[in-house]
């Protein structure tokens, strides 16, 4: 400030001196007038230069150091684990259960992989091992509207296959799953798949999916040659009957070889009906959700082609914000003797502590072929920790 | 033998078939609506919202109703043929939507909505965020959003953030559309400044008053009108009430003369009438979403209804 302070003074006086020299030779006031506008001008700018030199940018803070640890963390995928405990009372002849088993400790692990695709995997760990239950990218930038998935899946077969343990709506699986499409693993393979929204008149959802396996299922399917692929369609149509009301049906259709050799063929049929209620204004509170399956089995075994056919009808309905009802009616056929027919009926009664955990008890009464019956109470402790993930449609 | 051949056979012309199927999918995709933006928001808020700045050259579908829970909406696969054309998907964030939202994106088979992608708008980032939590959280909280509460469009001065955010997106979408876009942002700042002075002038004698909500969802609402939660129904975010904390409100309520009790309408209303009768206080179903009842039918008329509705329960229980 001083500085320009003097710098006005000495501008000042420079005028002064001017006008003081003037005699001299004196030239017009106007010529006088100009020089000093001129003089003051330059002066001025001088001042504003100097000014600006004087004036000292403000520094930036130093950021010292990167992002902190949350921040380190923000590219990890999203981990849960859901855990299942079972229990058992009663007996059961013919396909015996543990009095206690942890049945399993499913850990998820999913992340968006890049602009391009997503990554789920799901490892289970049981009582007697370890199995990657899934594992497979999807490809969800594809152009024509295409999802593609690869890597080891549950095949897109009816909804039984595709559903996790602890996603189900009871502690055990069907028969008809049992008997004929490989018990609690399924249809479960390494393969691709392809799926498309199809085009549909009015409000109709219509979906195709193709996949192709390396043709290994359990006691399903088996690939004995290196192409002994097996195959699985599933077409899906839904529809909004009203705002709270919906019904789906489906058919699925899977193929592979069986494991009696290249030349033996297990085909399998599957229609799959689901209707649901949930009034929007009461969704926490109150749904009822009616699901069916029917499976055709046709299965090439010596001497002579054996076909089968099993279904299950489960019905359940939700109390209240904690308290959830359901029944279910089992029927199969066994695929390797379809005159050995399975039948059973269970009823279920489910209590939500928290969206996080659950506890279920399930009477179930079968009669197998032969007289044999399996009379049992089971009960199911669920857990979800870690990552929120998506509620099962 | 010969019929195993037969069935191979088949099997290959099944593939033949559906690879055949999906190249001719390929042809037939569906052109996009001409001239229209087609915007699909996760909630009806962000509907009215994007509806206020798009005007008519924008085509908008809300997902979940106003009436309905938005924590918990069924994925249905007939909202994936809104998501599978749309341009734009603009969600609330902060993991409101990360029951349901997630895997209807992956099933759209629409590049242009996944996350990060330009055609994602997560409105949150846009506005003032609440209840970030600061330490450690667990479940043990309930179901507690680890970002923040994601009731944040309950702020009309969010809205308009919102609708700011909004007005740029769509003029990157649309560039030849901006100066329109610009005009619309602007009406609505107008008309929701005339609101709001007209909101402040209701809610004036009621400053500072104490209020019992049902869940966890009004903290940016009761900021912006001066009001104070002294306690929630639910005794933790998402899990019901339990009778021993239903004795403790009733306790607190009647230590602090707590009279109304705020719930929206897809909660029971059971246990908070039964504490309004203990209390001699007021249950008051307050919409907290556009077309939660017929006359909340855009943002501006939510809170014109929210504020009436708040304003006769408070001179009722005087």
């Amino acid at each position: 400030m001083t500085v320009l302070i003097a710098l006005l003074l000495s501008a000042s006086m420079s005028v002064g001196i001017l006008c003081a020299q003037s005699p001299a030779a004196p030239p017009s006031v106007e010529d006088q007038q100009k020089a000093q506008d001129e003089r003051i001008r330059k002066l001025e700018d001088e001042v504003q230069t100097l000014k600006a030199a004087l004036t000292v940018p403000k520094a930036e803070p130093v950021q010292l150091g990167g992002a902190g640890g949350a921040a380190a963390k923000a590219f990890n995928p999203d981990i849960s684990l859901n855990g299942d405990l079972l229990g058992s009372i009663g007996h059961n002849e013919v396909r015996p259960v543990p009095s206690m088993e942890m049945h399993e400790a499913e850990l998820g692990i999913q992340s968006v992989i890049d602009p391009y695709s997503r990554g789920d995997v799901f490892i289970s760990f049981g009582e007697t091992g370890v199995n990657v239950e899934e594992a497979f990218i999807t490809l969800t930038a594809l152009p024509g509207e295409f999802v593609a998935r690869i890597g080891k899946m549950r095949a897109d077969f009816g909804k039984v296959n595709t559903t996790h343990n602890h996603a189900l709506a009871w502690t055990d699986r069907p028969l008809v799953t049992e008997n004929l499409l490989n018990g609690e693993d399924g249809i479960t393979d390494m393969g691709l798949s392809m799926s498309r929204i199809l085009p549909a008149p009015g409000d109709l959802f219509l979906e195709a999916t193709g996949q192709v396996f390396r043709g290994d299922s359990g006691e399903l399917f088996k690939a004995s040659r290196k192409n002994d692929l097996s195959i699985v369609g599933h077409l899906r149509g839904y529809e909004d009957l009203t705002e709270n009301t919906n019904l789906e049906l489906g058919y699925s259709y899977a193929q592979g070889h069986n494991e009696l050799g290249h030349d033996f063929l297990t085909k399998l049929h599957g229609i799959d009906l689901s209707l649901r209620w949930k009034p929007l204004r009461r969704s926490i509170y109150n749904s009822l959700l009616w699901r069916s399956e029917f499976v055709w089995s046709q299965r090439d075994q010596l001497p002579v082609r054996e076909r089968a056919f099993g279904l299950y009808s489960s019905l359940e309905y939700r109390l209240d914000q904690r308290w959830t009802v359901g029944g279910r009616f089992d029927w199969s056929e066994r695929a390797t003797l379809a005159s050995q027919v399975d039948r059973g009926g269970s009823a279920i009664l489910t209590y939500w502590m928290s969206e996080f955990s659950q506890a279920r008890g399930q009477y179930r009464f079968t009669r197998y072929d032969g007289n044999r019956s399996g009379n049992e109470i089971r009960l199911q402790l669920l857990f979800v920790m870690g990552a929120h993930g998506a509620h099962p449609f | 033998m010969k019929r195993l051949t037969n069935c191979r056979r088949s099997g290959r012309t099944l593939l033949a078939l559906v690879a055949a199927l999906l190249l001719s999918l390929i042809a037939s995709q569906p052109a996009m609506a001409a001239g229209k933006i087609n915007i699909v928001t996760s909630t009806s808020d962000l509907a009215s919202l994007t509806s206020e700045v798009g005007g008519d050259r924008v085509s908008v579908i809300a997902i979940a109703r106003g009436y309905q829970d938005c924590h918990f909406v069924e994925a249905k696969p007939s909202f994936l043929l809104n998501l599978r054309k749309a341009d734009l998907l603009v969600v609330v964030g902060l993991q409101l939507e990360i029951g349901w939202l997630p895997p209807l994106i992956t099933q759209s088979g629409n590049p242009k909505i996944q996350p990060a992608s330009p055609g994602y708008f997560d409105a949150s980032q846009f506005a003032e965020i609440l209840e970030i939590p600061t330490a450690q959280v667990s479940r043990a909280m309930g179901d507690v959003h680890p970002l923040g509460n994601p009731h944040y469009w309950l702020d009309p001065q969010n809205g308009l953030r919102v609708a700011k955010g909004l007005a740029q997106k769509l003029s990157e979408v649309s560039p030849g559309d901006a100066p329109y876009f610009r005009q619309r942002l602007e009406g609505f700042q107008k008309r929701l400044a005339e609101a709001e002075k007209r909101w402040d002038e209701q809610m004036k004698p009621y400053r500072g008053r104490k209020i019992i909500t049902y869940h966890q969802s009004w903290p940016n609402f009761v900021k912006r009108f001066g009001l104070q939660v002294a306690d929630y129904v639910e005794p933790r975010p998402g899990i019901p009430p339990s009778p021993a904390h239903v004795v403790e409100l009733i306790a607190l309520m009647k230590r602090q003369n707590v009279k109304l009790i705020l719930v929206e309408p897809y909660f029971d209303l059971k246990t908070p009438q039964s504490v309004a009768r203990e209390t001699g206080g007021q249950v008051v179903v307050l919409m907290p979403s556009v077309g939660g009842n017929p006359e909340t039918g855009d943002y501006i008329k939510l809170f014109d209804y929210d504020i009436n509705q708040l304003v006769n329960a408070f001179q009722q229980t005087r």
